[in-house]
């Protein structure tokens, strides 16, 4: 046994370890290759080809021409002023009904916490297709959504949910606050288990009352995991694609048309327009960046 | 104080049963609506009807739904088996043997997680009609082609790797002694041991692929080779749509992933937060 702790590191990775060192590059290429594969180089061509122009397969090169054209483009500053709409009100709206939805469910003395807390999570089983639809029928002009508001003269006529453009918008972050509240939910549940019960405690004996407690303790500690739910629903709304298909088709008119939806009407249903539709794929990813960037700064700073 | 206290009580459970109402009311009424009849449905009809096998049979004889739960079911299955499969070999690769080179593979990789799927339809789309020049069975309008771009995610790689940092490495020197090739510790060692997190990144990775929509929509042209929301969406948004049957579609379809979700609760809230941990 001592004499081989006397023969040099190097030597003793003989032909054996060298195999499992090859094996274990293996391992890791063999997936890399399919990401480069399906992401980065897709990525890299999507560039290529919004440096293009032409209907369909026949492309001409011009140049930043496709960028230039996003900026008098109606229709893609539409889409992108409605994501932003969805992003600046449905955002924060889910994450603080879920945050007060997880403190309250973390509470030791309520009763049927295990009923509540499935039936808020249980939106985040359903395909957004599906779900889409439901909302589609419970909201339609005669639905029972409007009958029911009605009903507790809450409106006199019939609101029109699909119809009227504020009240589409209005509708699909009502759709998506329904479907993702639970998802996020359970993230900070999970992390409020991990914080120790005595901080409160001590709270509770310097006077701070339930409100104080939420901003001053609650809220820093899961400062971490609410950064995590704000960068992943942001860049799923930037990719808002489901829902206004499904539930509002874009409309009326283009008042509920998300950035996706434009990009897939570019190549899909419309002339097919690939270069153009690239150019606006960029604009995601450079929102998705830019947003990411600035969320990581605040979650960051404050602490 | 003990008043204020009560009204405390009160209100927490006030707003709690009040939202919980309104989070399970579509759930009901989707419930109650694959009893009813499609007028009543449109009326909002929110007691149970006797219109149930009626839909049911509209359902089984919709060949081309009956059809899409099938593609979906291949395609939902061979995506998780290949795609856990794949991702937790750069898992086990990238925590068990370390290596500067790997780290910045590594970081490449989460980088991807960052490409947001809106902007990668249109060159996946031209690169596989490519693929379907060199090899149709893999190109577009096939299963295969819905399952290729995820058989290797920054996710799924992220997950095991995260969760290999649990794995007790000793159990690798023991199999090490008794002559295993590292492919050998992968699959006698390694995953046994991980169950759960397979279990988990499974679970997730279903669900994903039960419920994808867009690229099956933007690759899948041929209505025989639909997945099931394609379908659902179809029958949904027509200009004649019965009302019933796409509520008993919905239903039966949402069905598989409530199953996953109320049997395997603890492995499905594990995939979910076991990325950020």
């Amino acid at each position: 046994m001592s004499s081989e702790h006397v023969v040099p590191k190097k030597k003793k990775m003989g032909k054996l370890e060298r195999n499992r060192v090859i094996m274990s590059w293996t391992f890791v290429i063999i997936p890399t290759i399919f990401i480069v594969l399906f992401y980065f180089y897709p990525m890299i061509q999507a560039f290529w080809i919004s440096l293009h122009t032409g209907a369909g397969i026949n492309l001409n090169f011009t140049g930043l021409d496709n960028y230039r054209r996003l900026f008098n483009d109606q229709a893609f500053i539409r889409a992108m002023t409605n994501t932003f709409i969805f992003l600046i009100f449905q955002i924060p709206l889910m994450i603080i009904l879920a945050l007060m939805f997880s403190v309250l469910l973390n509470q030791k003395t309520l009763k049927y916490k295990g009923i509540f807390r499935t039936i808020v999570f249980l939106p985040a089983i359903t395909s957004l297709v599906a779900y889409s639809l439901v909302f589609r029928y419970l909201f339609a002009n005669n639905g029972i959504v409007n009958q029911i508001l009605m009903f507790i003269n809450l409106i006199d006529s019939p609101i029109l949910w699909l119809g009227n453009p504020f009240w589409a918008r209005v509708l699909i972050i009502i759709a998506i606050t329904w479907r993702w509240t639970g998802y996020n939910m359970i993230f900070y549940l999970s992390a409020l288990q991990n914080v120790d019960p005595g901080i409160y405690e001590a709270a509770r004996m310097d006077g701070a009352n339930a409100v104080q407690q939420f901003f001053k303790i609650t809220i820093p500690m899961l400062r971490p995991v609410i950064l995590f739910t704000s960068i992943t629903s942001t860049i799923g709304t930037l990719q808002l694609f489901d829902e206004p298909m499904n539930l509002t088709g874009g409309g009326p008119g283009n008042a509920t048309t998300t950035l996706s939806q434009y990009i897939y009407n570019l190549s899909f249903e419309y002339t097919p327009n690939f270069g153009y539709a690239a150019a606006v794929s960029y604009s995601i990813v450079v929102f998705v960046i830019i947003l990411s960037v600035i969320q990581f700064r605040v979650g960051r700073e404050r602490k | 104080m003990k008043q204020n206290l009560a009204m405390k009580k009160f209100f927490m459970y006030f707003f709690l049963i009040i939202t919980s109402i309104m989070f399970f009311f579509p759930f009901y009424f989707l419930v109650v609506s694959i009893t009813n009849a499609s007028v009543d449905i449109t009326r909002g009809r929110l007691l149970p009807g006797t219109h149930f096998m009626e839909n049911f049979r509209t359902m089984l004889e919709t060949t081309i739904l009956t059809r899409s739960v099938w593609n979906s079911t291949i395609i939902s299955i061979s995506q998780t088996f290949l795609s856990i499969f794949i991702s937790s070999l750069a898992g086990y690769g990238f925590e068990v043997h370390k290596s500067r080179g790997k780290e910045v593979i590594y970081n490449i990789i989460l980088l991807s997680m960052m490409i947001p799927f809106a902007a990668l339809m249109v060159p996946l789309f031209r690169l596989f009609g490519t693929i379907s020049g060199l090899a149709p069975g893999l190109g577009i309008d096939t299963l295969f082609g819905v399952i290729l771009p995820y058989v290797s995610t920054a996710f799924l790689v992220f997950f095991f790797r995260q969760n290999t940092k649990m794995f007790p490495k000793e159990l690798l020197e023991a199999g090490r002694m008794d002559g295993l090739s590292e492919l050998g510790l992968f699959l006698k060692i390694y995953i046994p041991t991980m169950k759960t997190t397979y279990a988990a990144a499974g679970i997730v990775t279903f669900m994903g692929a039960w419920n994808n929509y867009l690229w099956p929509l933007v690759i899948l042209q041929s209505p025989r080779n639909y997945t099931v929301p394609l379908v659902i969406s179809a029958m949904g948004s027509g200009y004649t749509i019965d009302y019933g049957s796409v509520m008993i579609a919905i239903f039966f379809t949402t069905i598989p992933t409530a199953i996953i979700f109320f049997v395997l609760q603890k492995h499905f809230v594990a995939g979910m937060v076991g990325s950020i941990k």
